[in-house]
């Protein structure tokens, strides 16, 4: 008989662990509360560091679960241990006996609306990373075009105030990458890029920083401390030119703000009713932070991707990947003997 | 702007302000420099909506000029605070509206104090007993009297004979608020719309017919301060300040600012003479500045206050094209003369501001 | 005017609305390499000038950057153009050779 293995959430860690897991023979059912799987990436346009298409990748990951019994616009509205499988009542009416669950619920977008000095949902200009993919992803542009373009980086980052003093990890190359469609769809336009830090850690991820500098987009070092809107409607934004410890302004037509990840609420839900520890920050504590990065304090739960905290794609992915290793280890050393 | 966006925000700070029974007490300064705001506050209160607004002369200075010159220690600053509530309570009220922007702001945060270290709160209680012989306590609902103003600004508009539109246009007045910004930047959550789009001044002046205009500087400090006020050495920062202030609003064409901070009407104002003398430039039409009020000054103007009866003859920007604009009637053979009707002599006319 | 003995004082607030992105948009045609700058400052730690005087080509650039041609000028005016910035710039910018277009596009 095959174990049935429950994955909550359809994003690329989701995705990622059930095509693993049915290739191993097992029968997984995923929950996913979305309308279509894909998580954040099917919202995306064009991923960071090579611009190739975020569609292509999540077509071409979807081909992998043709075996995976999905279930979209489902929430799972109780979970709980019975003696040694999980019991999941799914919102579709669906009752699951698991033997083993994968949380991989990943994150919300940060509330851009919060830093209320940005003037997000206030002011016309002023939009977040995930707006601006969704006008890549329309083919939209405007006209006439922007003369002056910003991205504040670590928004929602790196901010105790606003509840999250970590990194993003994605923010940086996801800010240079837009900023450089950005300068190629309006050559004209001035682009600034406001960071902190720029954390550029990956593979090509400096290539890319290269690349935006050789096209003209100017890095100012200083967090933008407020934005206000001119006569003309256009977006008056005042930063520290940290490397000159000089104040700076400059009037722009978009501001872009790179809004953070921040713990899914969909995620605690699970979390909750099974009494699965967060950290400070919110996200899920794994069993060890590096040796049982997948495993839970709970045998037979196991995490992937960015609900244990921020992570790129490649991470999230790895992650899909050896989580359903440990849930095979986990299931023919419990269920097999 | 999306102005929805912004109702949204304002709908995160609400504030609950009782709608009667109050404990009122005045600022320190206001008095010299709007002689007409507090009393007119008192008139439209009590007399004109019929709230119980009581009012003793026992009470004193908030200590909060003292204290933000680093004259007095906070323990003495806590006391006298201590000293008022329990007059409040004495006279049988729980409800406490003060004049003073300052004085909110420092009540906001001996309160918040008290919160947080119970012990202290104890050791003030001590030191009033001690002192004074009055018994500790603390207000149920603390509120700014431009709270109240907002609270009642439905009630003065079903009352008003003027609305702030041009009367000859049809449009409404484009109006520059500023709060005080101990009103609500230390607590964002004590103040009716929070620090970042303050919602108080801004109610008002919609019931009453006006507009607002956001302009880029509007969240900056109107430049008093304590220190770089008191001092001629500074003073140059807090010119510069208003300065910054009327560089930015100056595109958007404003018809008037209304503020609801002793120090903020007075420097806005005051200081427009200066820079008109140092730089030799003006905000407002025709070599004329840019109307500087309180919102006790507005709220009169809109219900049909004699404008020499609120007191507007002792701003530095003459008041008239605004009235003119408005078509609020006034005697200027009236303006220099006292509530006696005795004349009170006339101050010298710059040239260099209208 | 009446000496109040005190006024505005200047701003110290960078424009970028106002400042001069013509000439370093020559600059940076002729010196695509500026562009590259990281402002890691590795030219103004090996600097020989900087030792003596107020010389920086890392300050020069931001300076560039945001409009402020004659503080660029001082900040190379003691510049003796041995090269050492050269040496060390990670980017592999020929400094030298751009502080010499700097001075002629700025003109000093």
């Amino acid at each position: 008989m095959k174990n049935n293995i429950l994955v909550i959430g359809g994003g690329p860690a989701g995705l990622e662990a059930s095509k693993a897991l049915s290739q191993m023979g097992y029968n997984v059912i995923l929950a996913e509360k979305e309308k279509r799987l894909g998580g954040h990436l099917a919202k995306w346009d064009r991923l960071f560091p090579d611009q190739v298409s975020a569609k292509e990748v999540l077509d071409s990951m979807l081909s992998g679960i043709k075996d995976v019994k999905c279930f979209t616009e489902t929430d799972v509205n109780s979970i709980n241990l019975l003696d040694r499988s999980f019991n999941a009542m799914l919102s579709n009416g669906i009752t699951v006996l698991a033997d083993a669950v994968l949380l991989a619920s990943g994150f919300d977008m940060f509330k851009a609306e919060k830093k209320e000095e940005y003037g997000y949902g206030i002011y016309d200009g002023v939009l977040t990373n995930a707006d601006l993919e969704q006008a890549f992803r329309e083919g939209k542009s405007s006209n006439p075009a922007p003369k002056a373009i910003g991205f504040v980086h670590c928004v929602g980052s790196r901010d105790e105030k606003a509840g999250n003093p970590a990194c993003s990890k994605v923010c940086c190359a996801t800010a240079v990458k837009q900023a450089i469609e950005t300068k190629e769809l309006y050559p004209d336009a001035k682009v600034y890029c406001f960071y902190m830090d720029l954390r550029m850690f990956g593979r090509h991820y400096e290539d890319l920083y290269l690349r935006a500098q050789k096209s003209g987009i100017r890095f100012i070092r200083g967090r933008v401390s407020e934005v206000a809107e001119t006569a003309e409607g256009r977006l008056l934004v005042k930063a520290e030119d940290t490397l000159s410890s000089r104040p700076l302004k400059v009037t722009l037509d978009r501001l872009v703000l790179m809004a953070g990840m921040r713990p899914s609420e969909a995620g605690h839900k699970v979390g909750r009713q099974l009494n699965l520890s967060v950290e400070e920050d919110g996200f899920f504590s794994a069993r060890d932070g590096l040796l049982s990065l997948q495993k839970s304090k709970l045998p037979g739960f196991f995490y992937a991707g960015a609900c244990t905290g921020p992570k790129t794609l490649p991470d999230t992915l790895h992650e899909a990947r050896s989580a359903a290793m440990e849930i095979d280890r986990y299931i023919k050393e419990n269920f097999r003997k | 702007m999306i102005y929805e966006g912004k109702k949204k925000i304002w709908a995160e700070y609400q504030k609950e302000i009782p709608e009667d029974h109050y404990f009122y007490v005045r600022s320190c300064i206001r008095q010299s420099f709007f002689p007409a705001s507090e009393a007119t506050f008192l008139d439209i209160t009590r007399n004109k909506l019929g709230k119980d607004i009581f009012e003793t002369e026992h009470h004193t200075t908030c200590g909060g000029i003292a204290y933000h010159s680093d004259a007095i220690p906070q323990e003495t600053v806590m006391t006298i605070i201590a000293r008022q509530f329990a007059l409040m309570h004495k006279y049988g009220y729980e409800n406490y509206v003060c004049s003073c922007i300052t004085s909110f702001g420092l009540y906001c945060e001996t309160m918040e104090t008290w919160r947080e270290y119970p012990e202290l709160q104890q050791k003030i209680a001590e030191n009033l007993w001690k002192s004074c012989h009055l018994e500790f306590a603390k207000p149920k609902f603390l509120v700014h009297a431009s709270d109240l103003i907002f609270k009642y600004r439905m009630q003065i508009a079903a009352k008003s004979k003027f609305k702030l539109v041009n009367k000859n246009t049809g449009e409404p007045l484009r109006v520059v608020e500023h709060i005080g910004c101990h009103y609500s930047k230390m607590f964002p959550s004590k103040g009716v719309g929070g620090a970042e789009y303050p919602y108080v001044l801004v109610g008002m002046v919609e019931a009453w017919g006006g507009q607002i205009v956001d302009y880029p500087e509007r969240r900056h400090c109107c430049g008093f301060g304590f220190r770089q006020y008191f001092i001629k050495s500074n003073r140059g920062y807090s010119l510069s300040n208003t300065h910054k202030k009327f560089e930015s609003m100056e595109p958007f064409k404003p018809d008037m600012i209304i503020t609801n901070c002793p120090g903020c009407p007075y420097f806005l104002d005051r200081w427009q003479y200066v820079i008109a003398e140092t730089q030799g430039k003006t905000y407002g039409q025709d070599g004329h500045g840019i109307p500087v009020f309180t919102y006790e000054e507005v709220a009169g103007l809109v219900m049909g206050y004699d404008p020499w009866d609120l007191g507007l003859q002792t701003h530095q920007v003459s008041v008239e094209p605004l009235l003119d604009k408005i078509g609020i009637p006034y005697d200027p053979a009236k303006k220099y003369l006292g509530k006696n009707g005795k004349y009170l002599g006339e101050p010298e006319k710059p040239h260099c501001l209208k | 005017m009446i000496d109040f003995g005190f006024g505005v004082s200047p701003s110290s607030r960078i424009n970028l609305d106002s400042a001069d992105k013509e000439k370093f948009n020559e600059l940076a045609i002729a010196e695509p390499d500026v562009l590259k700058c990281m402002a890691c400052g590795s030219c103004s730690a090996s600097c020989t000038a900087a030792a003596f005087e107020d010389t920086s080509l890392r300050r020069a650039i931001l300076s560039l950057q945001n409009g402020l041609g004659d503080d660029a000028s001082k900040l190379l005016s003691h510049c003796m153009l041995c090269g050492k910035c050269t040496m060390v710039c990670p980017r592999g910018i020929n400094t030298r050779h751009l502080i010499l277009s700097i001075q002629k596009i700025y003109s000093l």
